[in-house]
């Protein structure tokens, strides 16, 4: 996975609240079968509006979205992740996000930063102010950085180190092989396997 | 202090710190082609195949099930599903077999979820599985391929709320107009990180069906899963099911799944109660869940919500809705109606679009979508009878599928169509760009479909 220390980028604001999963990508782009590529569809109904925000120089080149509350609810697709990452965003910044798609982001080396809705408008003011002001994403410190602005945020331990590293979550897992065949052991022998029986 | 029963169930899952069994894991085909992809790369094996199973569902055609798909991409999708699953020995229920269906109404159907189970798919309304009182949420790709990997998935202990529904559901409200409303006063994010338990009166009177539509749309309200204690309803669901145990297996199983409920001193991180005799049925108008409205009521006024982000939301809404306000719910034309998916395309939701078709034609001009949520429950529709009344009304039965719930089949409206749909999303583009959705119970759907406006079934007594 690619790893995430520190960022600095342009980035856009996204003036919307509950972006959810089908419009970052309407579910009819679902079909690639690998992630690479999907970054042409994102927001694909949007794209059409000229003054949608990632058709404006310089917004257009963004690696960082500030976005309003509730980013990312909806669907589980991973492709919602995929689009943006494909798309060179690097980190999305919102109030609250969607739980799953968070989940997604985290594993995919998209950091999502979940800032109070007050830092998040101040970002939104200063980007339509000055487009091209900054803006660094630091997990290192747990800070977001901009003109006149610095704002910590959290990210549960776990998923920091992953990010932070470039972890292999799977690998991570396995080398508890001897713990999950200890629980196999002890599962009840009346739960139900999908096998048929024919 | 006590647990909850999502907190007992997480505990008795936990292999390490946080990382939990997963005892079933459904695939489908849309989301999961680059886990099988990367597992490959990787050398990996599925670990547990024989507590995996795939279905068809998201991409099949319903009007003639053998058609080829058309769309190439979406044709490969669907072969690699079967492809993955035979490379890797998980049974997949394909076109044709009798028990194919969307992933969340056979697994069910098929009595694989058992009261205490952890379910994961890689689809969000997994939590329909909740019913049954099993904690089960919907996942990404990374995290199927972990599943894959390592039948396990890391899971902080989640927090809980409890949904108290008191009184009696009023004849003609549903589990569909019970969480609408719910949703509707708690917001898209009022479940956020939560697993709700639904407890009540009006929650022990649900069918197990009804259980299910509730269990499904709680992921509408921001929450991980939605979670129903087991009581002799659920007992009777499963009794006699291919994967139900039976003999004196049955005995030991069902006598352990009766002391799976909340403890009386449980503490629930967040509480609500609703009036269960108050809530009458109830439609959407906006482009979120939470934008519902009692099917009496009107279009609300952008000025009427007091927080700034939730009136720019609204007028977005009604602006790509094309609604204005202080329109009467009741005198909003539709084009289509969609009665089916893991919300709304179970036995019950059938019979109950049946009995207000029941000697009426469907409005001109309006296209009926009648989509069973798998061919279980077209076969019992069939053997009812009812596909007489829905072809004396117009209607076809197709095959089932999720078909215009997502529209990532050929099944989709045109932009500016206007749908009374029983599935649980009505985002801009969810059934179609440009198309609008009005989320409803089957009994409404099938009453506008014979009004050719929003209605409920009372509307059509003249
Ligand atoms: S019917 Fe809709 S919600 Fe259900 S599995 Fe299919 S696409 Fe997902």
């Amino acid at each position: 996975m690619q790893q995430f220390t520190v960022h600095t980028g342009q980035a856009a604001p996204l003036r919307a609240s509950d972006v959810d999963t089908d419009q970052i990508i309407p579910v009819r782009f679902l079909t690639r079968l690998a992630k690479a590529g999907y970054g042409q569809d994102l927001f694909a109904d949007w794209r059409d509006d000229p003054q949608f925000v990632l058709n404006r120089p310089p917004y257009h080149q963004a690696t960082i979205l500030v976005a309003g509350n509730n980013f990312g609810t909806g669907s589980s697709r991973e492709a919602a992740v995929y689009a943006l990452a494909d798309y060179g965003i690097r980190a999305v910044i919102a109030p609250r996000f969607g739980d799953i798609f968070a989940g997604n982001a985290s594993q995919n080396g998209l950091l999502p930063v979940v800032l109070p809705q007050a830092t998040v408008t101040e970002l939104w003011n200063l980007l339509e102010r000055t487009p091209t002001s900054p803006v660094t994403v630091d997990l290192q410190n747990c800070l977001v950085r901009a003109s006149g602005i610095e704002a910590p945020f959290t990210v549960p331990a776990d998923i920091r180190t992953r990010l932070l590293h470039g972890y292999d979550e799977i690998a991570l897992t396995l080398q508890h092989e001897t713990a999950i065949q200890h629980y196999e052991t002890t599962r009840r022998r009346t739960l139900p396997t999908t096998t048929r029986t024919r | 202090m006590g647990l909850t029963l999502a907190e007992k169930i997480w505990r008795d899952h936990i292999v390490r710190d946080d990382l939990l069994y997963v005892d079933l894991h459904l695939l489908h085909e849309v989301n999961t082609p680059i886990a099988f992809d990367a597992l490959r790369t990787a050398g990996r094996r599925v670990r547990r195949p024989d507590l995996t199973l795939a279905t068809e569902d998201h991409l099949v055609p319903t009007r003639d099930l053998f058609k080829a798909i058309e769309e190439p991409a979406m044709r490969r999708q669907a072969a690699l599903l079967a492809e993955n699953c035979a490379e890797f020995g998980i049974e997949i229920y394909r076109r044709g077999d009798p028990e194919r269906g969307i992933a969340h109404v056979i697994a069910p159907e098929l009595g694989l979820v058992h009261p205490g189970m952890t379910v994961v798919c890689c689809d969000s309304h997994t939590t329909t599985m909740g019913a049954f009182g099993a904690l089960a949420f919907g996942i990404g790709t990374s995290q199927v391929e972990h599943v894959l990997a390592t039948q396990t998935l890391h899971f902080a202990r989640p927090k809980t709320m409890r949904v108290t529904v008191t009184g009696a559901l009023a004849p003609g409200v549903t589990g569909k107009d019970l969480i609408l409303a719910l949703i509707a006063e708690i917001g898209t994010a009022g479940g956020q990180g939560h697993v709700i338990e639904y407890q009540g009166p009006a929650i022990d009177a649900l069918s197990m069906e009804a259980r299910m539509t509730v269990c499904n749309m709680t992921v509408e309200a921001g929450s991980r899963a939605g979670l129903i204690a087991p009581d002799q309803t659920t007992l009777d669901y499963l009794r006699g099911r291919r994967h139900a145990p039976s003999g004196p297996a049955w005995d030991a199983e069902t006598a352990r799944w009766r002391t799976l409920r909340s403890d009386d001193d449980a503490v629930f991180d967040k509480d609500i109660v609703l009036d269960g005799d108050k809530i009458s049925p109830f439609v959407t108008w906006g482009t979120n869940p939470a934008q519902g409205v009692p099917i009496d009521a009107t279009v609300p006024a952008p000025s009427s919500f007091a927080d700034p982000a939730q009136r720019a939301a609204a007028e977005r809404a009604l602006s790509y809705m094309d609604l204005k306000p202080g329109t009467f719910m009741r005198d909003i034309p539709i084009d289509a109606v969609f009665i089916g998916s893991c919300t709304n395309g179970r036995i019950e939701d059938l019979r109950a679009a049946a009995d207000v078709l029941r000697g009426r034609t469907v409005a001109p001009g309006v296209e009926v979508y009648l989509v069973p949520g798998s061919d279980t429950v077209r076969q019992q529709a069939v053997d009812e009878g009812l596909h007489h009344i829905f072809a004396a009304a117009g209607i076809q039965l197709r095959t089932s599928g999720c078909s215009l719930c997502a529209a990532v089949n050929e099944d989709r409206l045109l932009p500016g169509q206007r749908a009374a749909s029983t599935n649980n999303r009505n985002f801009e583009g969810r059934q179609g760009k440009g198309a609008r959705t009005h989320v409803v119970s089957p009994a409404v759907a099938a009453a506008s479909a014979v009004a050719g406006h929003l209605a409920a079934p009372k509307d059509l007594e003249a």
